[in-house]
């Protein structure tokens, strides 16, 4: 289900949509950066750095699909075995 | 245009907001049941609460013009405490007949503990025996990938179930298939942080069709915007996409899954 756009349209649709977005991501690391104390040592500076650098990622076959990636990135994973894990009777 | 919000927590939010809802063309909305804030302290805390879910609630809606329908459960982060659990799920069935009660929801996961999982599955029980709809709650940003695949798992493992009058909702963009790919319906909630924004459910709206999905606002206790289903309207609008298609998400698709429901009894605008 779509509609006629060209990826140009999009771009020139959201082109300062997304520079503020960027923007803002910037803004939150110098703040963390130009703060006292080690957040470089907490696991999910790491996190976001490895999400920033996903959306260069040169896979013809994921560039459509980054957001799902990222939240991936994000997530808890899935242990198939759960049920006996949490020791669920059922 | 006409629209329906199938998932939004009225009990949290102003009679303003009714007023707005009604001016942007919301005609009806289903109200699951949720966590109050804080967790309650006994079964009647949760009798009071479905009495202001299938008494007040859709009076205060009527005084808009907005037909209000509800769900009642006890919710996955109360689910912790299973014996609090089995009182309320015991006690649910004095409510399932008044009018407007839809089915059970919304149950699912929070953390994907042992108990909550437990919880679930006894939800799953009453709803099959008394043949009702669900709605499902998918966890929270980190755990909801996790949550999904486990809540799934004990759907298909249960063969009672009928996929099409199940809601799986919450999804975003790496949970959308598994759940759509099962034959659940998929709700998506449009939250400023930490949910969905309109312009990504178009986005799965697009790549995936609009079969099955649903969007909301869940208004909530915490930031939300209960005017989000317009912001949609207004996204897929300036994406050129025809009256008719828009129509089907927000307004024709909660009709055809909630008419599924004994307590669905829709008054249509002309």
């Amino acid at each position: 289900m779509s509609t006629e756009t060209s990826s140009q349209e999009i771009l020139e649709r959201e082109f300062l949509l997304v520079r503020a977005k960027i923007l803002e991501i910037a803004a939150s690391l110098d703040r963390i950066g130009r703060a006292p104390g080690d957040a470089a040592q907490d696991g999910r500076l790491e996190l976001l750095q490895t999400a920033i650098e996903k959306l260069l990622e040169e896979n013809p076959k994921q560039n459509s699909e980054r957001a799902k990636q990222i939240q991936l990135l994000f997530s808890r994973p899935y242990d198939k075995q759960w049920k006996t894990t949490l020791e669920l009777t059922r | 245009m006409y629209y329906i919000d199938p998932h939004i927590h009225m009990v949290s939010r102003t009679t303003d907001d009714y007023e707005t809802l009604a001016k942007m063309g919301c005609v009806a909305m289903s109200e699951p049941a949720f966590w109050a804030g804080y967790d309650r302290g006994s079964v009647d805390g949760f009798r009071d609460y479905f009495e202001q879910l299938t008494s007040f609630e859709p009076k205060r809606a009527a005084d808009y013009g907005i037909q209000h329908f509800t769900w009642l459960c006890i919710n996955a982060k109360e689910a912790e405490n299973v014996e609090l659990s089995r009182e309320v799920i015991a006690m649910i069935p004095e409510f399932l007949d008044r009018p407007g009660v839809l089915g059970i929801g919304e149950i699912g996961l929070n953390k994907n503990t042992r108990n909550e999982a437990t919880v679930f599955l006894e939800h799953l029980d009453l709803a099959m025996k008394t043949n009702e709809q669900i709605l499902i709650h998918t966890p929270h940003l980190e755990d909801k990938f996790q949550g999904t695949r486990m809540i799934l798992d004990m759907l298909i493992g249960d063969s009672r179930i009928d996929r099409t009058r199940v809601l799986v909702d919450h999804v975003e963009e790496h949970t959308i298939s598994m759940v759509l790919d099962e034959g659940f319906w998929a709700g998506m909630t449009l939250y400023p942080v930490s949910k969905c924004t309109p312009a990504r459910a178009v986005d799965m709206i697009e790549r995936f069709g609009p079969e099955r999905l649903l969007v909301n606002s869940a208004g909530d206790w915490g930031p939300s915007k209960p005017t989000a289903v317009p912001d949609l309207i207004l996204e897929m609008r300036r994406r050129g996409h025809s009256e008719k298609a828009i129509r089907r998400v927000v307004y024709d698709n909660p009709i055809e899954f909630f008419s599924q429901s004994r307590g669905f009894v829709f008054d249509a605008p002309e």
